[in-house]
C-alpha cells in the first residue's frame, strides 16, 4: 500500500515537472532566444488575469508560446508581434500598457496620489507651526527654578 | 475652509468604498475583446463531418451570425448544449460551431450523442482560428452580422439569463439597424 503511495506521488510530481518543461524551442541563434524569453515575460495570459505567458501551465499560455516562437521564426520584429496580441487579445495582453485615455490613471495615477500627498504633508506642517512661544515671565522662571531644584 | 478639512477622510473613504464595492460585482474574467467592429478574420479549415470540405469566412451566411466556440473536452459546453439547441429551433439567428482544439472523431462523436444544433462546425484542432478571434477557453460565442463584422462576444456559458440580458438585445439592435437599411 506505501509502495503504491510512494509511486503515485512520484508520478504526479513528475507530471507536474515534464509540464514545465514541455516547451523545447530550438531557436536560430541566442538573440533570438532571448527576445523570446523578453517577449513572454512581458505579454499577458490572457486567461490567468496575473500571469504572464512564461509563467502560466494554461492550454492558451502554451499556444501562444507557440505563436511567439513561430512569428519569431517568421522573422517578425517585437514590435509586430506585440501588436499582432493586441489585436487579437486587446491591451489587456500588456503588462505595460501603452499611454492612452484609458490608462492615463493607471500610469499617472500613482504620481498624483504622490503629489496630493506630498501637497496635504506640506499643508498640515504649516498650520501646525504654531506662533513662537512666549517667554516666560520672571514670576514663572522663579516658579521653574523651584520645580527644577526639589528634583 | 477648516470644517471641509475635516471632512476630507470621510469623502475620501466613502469614495474608495464606493470604488471597491463597485470592483465586487465586476467579473476580471470579462475583457473587452479586441475584435468588436472588425470584419470576421480570414481562415481556410475542414468541416468537422466532412473533412473533404473546406470552409472559409465567406461561407458563415446568415442576417444574424451566432459562432459558438465548443470542444468535447470543454464541462460549460455540455451545460450550454440544450439552450443551444433551443436557439437552432427557433430559427432567429444562424448558429454555427467552432469546434476548438479537439480530436475530430470525439467531436462527431460528440454532436451524435447529443445533438447537432449547428449548421455546420468549424474544425481547428490547432486554435490557429481560436488565436485569430481572440479566444481564450471555450464556451465562446461571438454575434456576426450580415457585413461580416463581429459585434459582440460572449465569454461562457449561454443560458436563459444570459440570452435575456445579453444576446436578446443584441439581436434587437441588429433587426432595427436592417430595418432602418431597407
Amino acid at each position: 500500500m506505501m509502495y503504491k503511495l510512494v509511486i503515485a506521488t512520484l508520478v504526479v510530481l513528475l507530471s507536474a515537472f515534464s509540464a514545465y518543461g514541455a516547451d523545447t524551442y530550438v531557436f536560430k541563434d541566442e538573440v533570438t532566444e532571448k527576445r523570446y524569453q523578453a517577449l513572454v515575460k512581458e505579454l499577458r495570459c490572457p486567461k490567468c488575469q496575473n500571469q504572464n505567458l512564461a509563467d502560466s501551465n494554461s492550454p492558451i499560455a502554451k499556444d501562444l508560446r507557440h505563436e511567439v516562437y513561430q512569428l519569431l521564426e517568421q522573422g517578425k520584429a517585437d514590435k509586430e508581434i506585440v501588436d499582432f496580441m493586441v489585436a487579437r487579445y486587446g491591451e489587456f495582453v500588456l503588462y505595460r500598457p501603452k499611454v492612452s485615455n484609458l490608462t492615463y490613471v493607471l500610469w499617472f495615477g500613482p504620481a498624483l496620489l504622490l503629489l496630493i500627498g506630498a501637497f496635504v504633508v506640506v499643508f498640515i506642517l504649516r498650520r501646525n507651526r504654531l506662533p513662537q512661544a512666549k517667554s516666560l515671565s520672571e514670576e514663572q522662571q522663579e516658579k521653574l527654578k523651584k520645580l527644577l531644584k526639589d528634583k | 475652509m477648516g470644517k471641509i478639512i475635516r471632512f476630507i477622510p470621510l469623502i475620501l473613504f466613502i469614495a474608495i468604498g464606493i470604488v471597491f464595492y463597485r470592483g465586487l460585482s465586476l467579473n476580471p474574467q470579462e475583457l473587452p475583446s479586441a475584435l468588436i467592429g472588425k470584419p470576421m478574420p480570414a481562415f481556410q479549415l475542414t468541416q468537422l463531418l466532412d473533412e473533404n470540405k473546406q470552409l472559409t469566412a465567406a461561407d458563415l451566411k446568415g442576417d444574424i451570425v451566432l459562432l459558438n466556440v465548443w470542444g468535447t473536452w470543454c464541462v460549460y459546453c455540455k451545460y450550454e448544449h440544450p439552450y443551444l439547441v433551443d436557439i437552432a429551433k427557433n430559427k432567429q439567428v444562424t448558429l454555427y460551431g467552432l469546434n476548438y482544439k479537439d480530436i475530430r472523431q470525439d467531436a462527431k462523436q460528440w454532436l451524435k450523442d447529443y445533438e447537432d444544433p449547428y449548421q455546420f462546425s468549424i474544425f481547428d484542432p490547432l486554435g490557429k482560428l481560436g488565436i485569430e478571434l481572440g479566444v481564450t477557453a471555450a464556451p465562446e460565442t461571438f454575434v456576426i452580422d450580415k457585413t461580416g463584422i463581429i459585434r459582440m462576444k460572449h465569454v461562457g456559458p449561454i443560458d436563459a439569463k444570459v440570452w435575456q440580458e445579453k444576446f436578446a438585445p443584441m439581436i434587437a439592435l441588429l433587426e432595427q439597424e436592417y430595418q432602418a437599411e431597407s
